[in-house]
């Protein structure tokens, strides 16, 4: 309540006193709530600002803010602020001191880039905020770079209010699309892209990135739009996996009917919400726990989950609630994803062309329909003059207003540091972080589990639910197994391994043998192996990590704990749209210097095969093979 | 302490003017390049009786809140305001829809039974007017009627027991109250979804006509003008409230300042449109013909007025003259090529089809009075055959 107070006096009390100064000698008393209140909010500001950035393009391309959210230096900004700049950005903070960063993994489709700072382990943060909890009215501040003014990089502060929740912005014409994002009157600037909006309480609810702008030139109409935290919290795992990542289809079309009822429009025939039974006509009622009554509640709900998240959909057919998970499935193409991201230029301040002398500049020739574009956009360059002595000898050589100079900017050579955090791979923003987190899930999962010496031949044996035993045996050769159904025999070889054995399971027998070549054969056993980053399992609290092999035709899920690097489960695909042997692990138990599941259970196709409690886990040095 | 609404009641003040505000006095009119409220009260011969009324009601307001209490409405938080207030503004859907014309706008309900305040636009000018109230209930809505002098209108919807202002408790404020803007600005709620919300303070309370020739307009009346940049497109019709809630006026149209191409951010008093609301519920200022009226068998025709209107070759062809037959009554009062008829008598006119089937109902022998728009002008004309029709096509 105090806090609220704060926000409302910040209009009046300050007009207040400038009139007492004015106006009247007589000394005005103040309730000492008044001024608490007041207290309060600036000490919130005060803090909030610490974990601000200036962000700028090493090349000189670019400029807008970010915020610093963990005290390693990692920082979300957004994507349109990144992209004119390559692989690294210099942020300037409050502070006064300017850090290099190296880009990390970006979301294209969601306009959020999130990068890492270096030169310090105890950067200043912001709390995360819940933007679900945001309402209208609720008094906010934006905190950033409006119009690249702050020379000592100290953040510029713009105060007001929710005025609006959930809000849905189509992609104008661009890949960016705005879902479920908070709409709100605090003045966003171009500059203010990628900064932070904070709650009341410096909680950081929202990454500020897009403007209704019309004909009043491209500044504030107070209607700014932040991609919502939480939003972001769901893309974090993905982000920090260095991956341009994905947005996520349902694999069905929906639309509103006369009676307002939100119903399945068109299905993807191959997609994982066919299989799992969804028609058209359907009526969705709840989707990833959210009540969905229109089709932009749809859309705010689907836009905020990446691409391959399992997630719960109730739909209503014939007055019967059915309740299904579905893996969502990528909004675009890989190919495509890429092609976008480097074709389009994103609505971002940029450098006027150069006009040739005695020449009026030339009108922005861009031929954007996009209502966000206009033609009055800030003059960077002369923005640029603006800017700190030790920036601007950071700034390309060569003017770009001179005649004969250089068009472009010449590209800056990277710093060590950041070299030493990069690498470049199609697909990835920055695959060394991919490789990072691909070996610490690894080596984390061979550690807690005693698996680094565990390359021979690994006995699981116990009892199936139905009290009957059974014994697998795993191996570089295959797969023996004492089934109640009868003794099987399985090899990797191509033929076997388009058997789907045993009968039912999907694939139970090459699952485990990719579970134990994890372990045997490492990263380099897979054709293809990346860090996902985390997602939802079923069954599962929180979220977790999740690394994908490819081994043929095959992908491999799997899933571990990061709590403690247990592996939790594993998917098996064993072609592209179908459905996979699931492979869920239970409890936790020791067995020499082994630790293992203490129960199995098989899923496939919406069935349980089986499930198994070990009671024997016998995995071998590779000597004994 | 007293737990006191923070909007002022401008009669407790002392020297103040409720109709127009002290900021006639100050001569500075109506200027968007300076909407802060300080520069403009310094410069403005603002009384320190006013001046002090201002601070203390802000303190009541700060105050109060600061406490947080839930029985005062000054300490509830906006978020529960708003909870209130939001059933009462509707999404406006209709005509329009190519650049620079948005085919939507905001409206206030003001009765249970579906009268909606709004604008008087070309969104209106459609026979399929279609209203979202915030839970996303949707009704195609009647053109009550409207008041092109105060460019607005009111429309119904058949529904009962909505949340509405009450006009009757609708308030004035003085500058420097805090307020909030509802509307569907850039058409960004659609269905259930909520309107937007900004927050601002009233910088001055003034006339739009000071500035005449300068703002696009028919309204010639008072105003509030906003620090906040309410008057987006789609803004119009929205509410001005304060931060309790309490209606204080509607959002007008976009306008920009010819002279300096700044926005203008402006409210008409709701008190300014009461009696008009008034009338139009009454019957009056009404779009639709009254079957109840009779025909006189002998009635005036256009061509004995002696003009010419556009040809009529849309549904709803706007009401423009093409020409006015030279010595006729039309040229004797006055009329001219593309002047637009507006009113005949207190009747809405909005197609060429509707002037015609108007006319029918006055007697050859009636004086008939017209309200036309020429360029940005209002002008009211009085017109009387002279002679006996030849026909009318």
């Amino acid at each position: 309540m105090k806090r609220r107070a704060c926000l409302l006096l910040i209009l009046f009390f300050g007009s207040a006193l400038a009139f007492a100064a004015t106006a009247s000698a007589a000394p005005l008393e103040v309730d000492p709530a008044v001024l608490a209140a007041e207290n309060d909010r600036i000490a919130v500001m005060d803090r909030a600002k610490n974990a601000v950035l200036a962000v700028f393009g090493a090349s000189g391309r670019g400029g807008g803010s970010g915020v610093v959210i963990s005290p390693d230096g990692f920082a979300l900004t957004n994507f349109h602020v990144t992209k004119p700049s390559g692989n690294w950005v210099r942020c300037g903070m409050a502070d006064g001191k300017v850090y290099d960063a190296v880009l990390v993994g970006l979301d294209p489709t969601g306009d959020v880039a999130l990068i890492k700072l270096f030169g310090r382990d105890d950067f200043p943060t912001a709390p995360l905020g819940d933007s679900d909890k945001a309402r209208p009215g609720d008094w906010v501040f934006a905190m950033g770079n409006p119009f690249l003014l702050a020379t000592d990089f100290q953040p510029t502060v713009t105060y007001g209010i929710i005025s609006g929740t959930h809000r849905y912005q189509y992609p104008s014409g661009t890949l960016l699309e705005y879902a479920d994002c908070l709409q709100t009157d605090a003045a966003v600037n171009p500059g203010n892209s990628g900064g932070p909006l904070f709650d009341a309480q410096g909680r950081l609810i929202g990454i500020n990135g897009r403007c209704s702008f019309e004909k009043r030139g491209r500044v504030s109409v107070g209607v700014g739009y932040a991609i919502s935290i939480n939003q972001i919290k769901n893309f974090l795992g993905y982000l920090h996996s260095g991956r341009i990542v994905d947005h996520a289809t349902l694999g069905a079309v929906v639309a509103s009917d006369d009676d307002g009822r939100v119903l399945v429009d068109n299905v993807v025939e191959t997609s994982d919400a066919v299989r799992n039974g969804l028609e058209i006509k359907d009526q969705i009622i709840e989707f990833a726990g959210r009540p969905i009554h229109t089709t932009n509640e749809f859309k705010n709900v689907l836009g905020i989950f990446p691409k391959g998240w399992r997630l719960p959909l109730v739909f209503r057919r014939g007055g019967k609630r059915h309740e299904i998970l579905v893996r969502l499935s990528g909004v675009h193409d890989p190919n495509d994803l890429l092609a976008k991201m480097e074709g389009r230029r994103p609505p971002v301040p940029k450098p006027p062309t150069p006009p040739k002398p005695g020449e009026e500049p030339k009108k922005d020739k861009d031929k954007d329909k996009d209502k966000d574009k206009d033609k009055k956009a800030p003059k960077l360059d002369d923005l640029k003059k603006k800017l700190p002595e030790k920036l601007k000898k950071m700034m390309p050589k060569g003017d770009p207003h001179h005649p004969g100079g250089p068009r472009r900017p010449a590209p800056v050579p990277m710093p060590s540091e950041i070299k030493k955090h990069f690498e470049k791979k199609r697909g990835y923003a920055n695959y060394y972080y991919n490789q990072l987190h691909q070996k610490r899930v690894w080596q984390a999962w061979v550690d807690r589990a005693g698996l680094a010496d565990a390359k021979g031949t690994w006995t699981v044996a116990g009892k199936t639910a139905g009290g009957k035993p059974f014994r697998f045996e795993l191996a570089d050769a295959g797969v023996k197994a004492q089934l109640p159904e009868g003794e099987l025999n399985w090899t990797p070889a191509d033929e076997d391994r388009k058997r789907l054995q045993p009968a039912h399971s999907g694939g139970l027998f090459l699952a485990l043998h990719l579970w134990r070549r994890l372990a045997v054969a490492g990263l380099d056993g897979f054709g293809d192996v990346y860090y996902l980053g985390t997602a939802p399992l079923v069954g599962h609290d929180g979220l977790v990590d999740v690394l994908v092999g490819t081994f043929g035709g095959a992908e491999c899920r799997f899933y571990f704990n990061p709590a403690d690097g247990r592996l939790l489960a594993l998917e098996m695909f064993p072609e592209d749209d179908v459905d996979p042997c699931e492979v869920y692990f239970f409890d936790d138990r020791q067995e020499g210097a082994h630790w293992g599941p203490a129960r199995m259970e098989v899923h496939f196709a919406r069935q349980r095969y089986g499930a198994f409690s070990l009671e024997t886990l016998d995995l071998q040095p590779a000597r004994s093979q | 302490m007293t737990r006191q609404m923070p909007e002022m009641n401008t009669s407790a003040l002392p020297g103040h003017d409720p109709a127009y505000g002290q900021h006639r006095q100050g001569g500075t009119g109506v200027s968007p390049v300076s909407f802060l409220p300080l520069s403009h009260w310094r410069n403005a011969s603002a009384t320190w009786t006013m001046f002090v009324a201002v601070v203390l009601s802000s303190f009541v307001f700060l105050t109060s809140s600061a406490q947080g209490q839930a029985d005062a409405p000054a300490g509830r938080p906006l978020s529960a305001t708003l909870v209130d207030v939001m059933p009462k503004i509707v999404k406006i859907h209709g005509a329009g829809g190519f650049r620079g014309m948005e085919a939507y706008q905001t409206g206030i309900l003001i009765s249970a039974e579906g009268h909606i305040l709004t604008v008087w636009s070309h969104v209106l000018d459609t026979e399929y007017i279609s209203i979202t109230l915030h839970d996303g209930r949707q009704f195609d809505a009647k053109l009550l009627g409207a008041d092109p002098r105060l460019e607005m209108a009111v429309l119904k919807i058949e529904t009962e027991e909505l949340s509405h202002f009450n006009l009757q408790e609708a308030v004035e404020v003085m500058a420097g109250t805090p307020i909030l803007a509802l509307s569907n600005l850039f058409g960004v709620a659609t269905g259930p979804e909520l309107v937007s919300v900004q927050h601002g303070v009233v910088s001055v309370r003034t006339t739009l006509s000071a500035r005449r020739g300068v703002f696009e307009t028919r309204y010639d009346g008072p105003i509030y003008v906003l620090d906040a940049i309410t008057n987006n497109p789609g803004a119009a019709g929205g509410a001005l409230v304060t931060r309790q809630g309490k209606l204080i006026g509607m959002l007008g149209k976009e306008l920009r300042n010819t002279a300096d191409n700044s926005w203008l951010n402006y409210a008409v008093p709701i008190s300014a449109l009461r009696e008009s609301i008034g009338a139009i519920r009454e019957g009056k200022f009404v779009a639709q013909p009254d079957a109840e009226r009779d025909m006189p068998g002998n009635p005036i025709t256009l061509a004995a007025l002696g003009i010419v209107p556009l040809p009529d070759v849309l549904d709803r062809t706007p009401p423009y003259i093409d020409s006015i037959v030279a010595g006729s009554p039309a040229a004797a009062a006055g009329l001219k090529p593309d002047d637009l008829v507006l009113l005949v008598g207190n009747r809405l006119i909005q197609s060429c089809k509707v002037l015609r089937e108007e006319l029918r109902y006055y007697p050859r022998h009636q004086p008939v009075h017209m309200t036309i728009l020429r360029g940005r002008d209002l002008i009211d004309v009085e017109l009387k055959c002279r002679e006996e029709p030849k026909g009318d096509k």
